[in-house]
């Protein structure tokens, strides 16, 4: 058996906060579009600054560099729309990135238990040894989800 | 021979709603919430003072037949900078009136999302979800969103314990006159 074959690959999607590189893996990303226009209106979720139109859905932009790199970001290039897990629901949330995002394919490392909840793993590529994010981790949503019997269906009631 | 007739799609359901502003900040309520909608300048009669420490957005009551209805100023409510309310909605089903600036205009919503789950604080019991018209996306409110059970709870046991220190008052007088009455005789 090869070295090849003894190991995992798992593709990745690899974004830029300011300095800094994160990995998201391929399966959760549904897009990486232009930024566009952030609607807002009141609420009290402070990690959503608003929500973008998407392929006519309405998708909440979480700004998520605060967490990340310890700042919110300035300016962004692109929006990372993700696809995150409530339960047996499945949403899209746009993360801000400020710059192109790659795909990889790599083996990841397991997190140990001191590493922080949003850290699903680590990955080393390109010299640089970068964090796996755990977006259920990383972007708001209810504290415990009853999990559901529905099929997973889009979050849409028609009036 | 007459051609055969395309099949027609059927129409969307539409929802007919009243878009109104909040400190510049565009809402949606269903026309079918909104049982009237009055003057602020009407109400001043009508209206009875009311103080609930804690309880800001609520600094009025007004009677509607047999119930009390508590006028919630919205621009409070949603943590927005105050702005001089022109309207009240009296919000049907619920004992809520509800200060804005102004009507928009009326249209209609062909969908409804659900509040993205990402949103995971007191704005799920706020809104009935957001819908998108004209390029633009508005919450659309929920009637019964504007005051928790709690804080109805807590509104009406302060109008009990009013009414209890108005009757004690009432008493008091009434003895004190009783007492005046038979020491000047």
């Amino acid at each position: 058996m090869t070295l090849i074959a003894e190991t995992e690959l798992q593709s990745f999607v690899l974004l830029r906060l300011g300095d800094r590189r994160f990995a998201v893996t391929a399966n959760q990303i549904a897009e990486l579009v232009a930024p566009s226009r952030v609607f807002r209106f009141p609420h009290r979720t402070p990690e959503v600054e608003g929500v973008i139109l998407r392929r006519g859905r309405i998708v909440p932009v979480c700004d998520v560099a605060e967490k990340l790199i310890g700042n919110g970001l300035k300016s962004r290039r692109f929006y990372l729309i993700t696809q995150r897990c409530y339960g047996a629901q499945t949403e899209w949330v746009a993360l801000p990135v400020t710059g192109d995002c790659e795909l990889i394919n790599a083996e990841m490392t397991l997190p140990s238990d001191t590493d922080a909840p949003h850290v699903s793993g680590w990955l080393s590529h390109g010299g640089d040894v970068i964090e796996v994010l755990n977006l259920a981790a990383l972007t708001p949503g209810p504290g415990e989800i009853v999990p559901s019997t529905a099929p997973l269906q889009p979050q849409e009631a028609r009036s | 021979m007459r051609p055969n007739s395309p099949s027609k799609a059927p129409a969307p359901r539409t929802e007919q709603i009243i878009l109104f502003r909040v400190s510049g900040q565009l809402f949606a309520v269903s026309s079918a919430s909104v049982q009237e909608v009055r003057g602020v300048d009407s109400l001043s009669g009508a209206a009875k003072e009311i103080s609930q420490p804690g309880l800001r957005k609520v600094k009025h009551l007004v009677r509607r037949g047999e119930y009390l209805v508590y006028v919630v100023n919205a621009a409070m409510h949603f943590g927005l900078p105050p702005a001089p309310p022109a309207l009240v909605f009296v919000l049907r089903r619920t004992r809520t009136a509800l200060l804005v600036d102004g009507i928009e205009k009326m249209t209609s919503m062909t969908r409804l999302q659900a509040l993205p789950q990402a949103f995971c604080h007191e704005e799920r019991a706020w809104y009935r979800g957001l819908t998108a018209l004209d390029q633009t996306v508005v919450p659309v409110v929920k009637p019964d969103g504007f005051l928790t059970p709690e804080e109805l709870f807590a509104l009406d046991a302060s109008l009990s314990q009013d009414a209890d220190a108005e009757a004690r008052r009432h008493e008091e007088d009434s003895a004190q006159s009783g007492q005046d009455t038979s020491s000047t005789q």
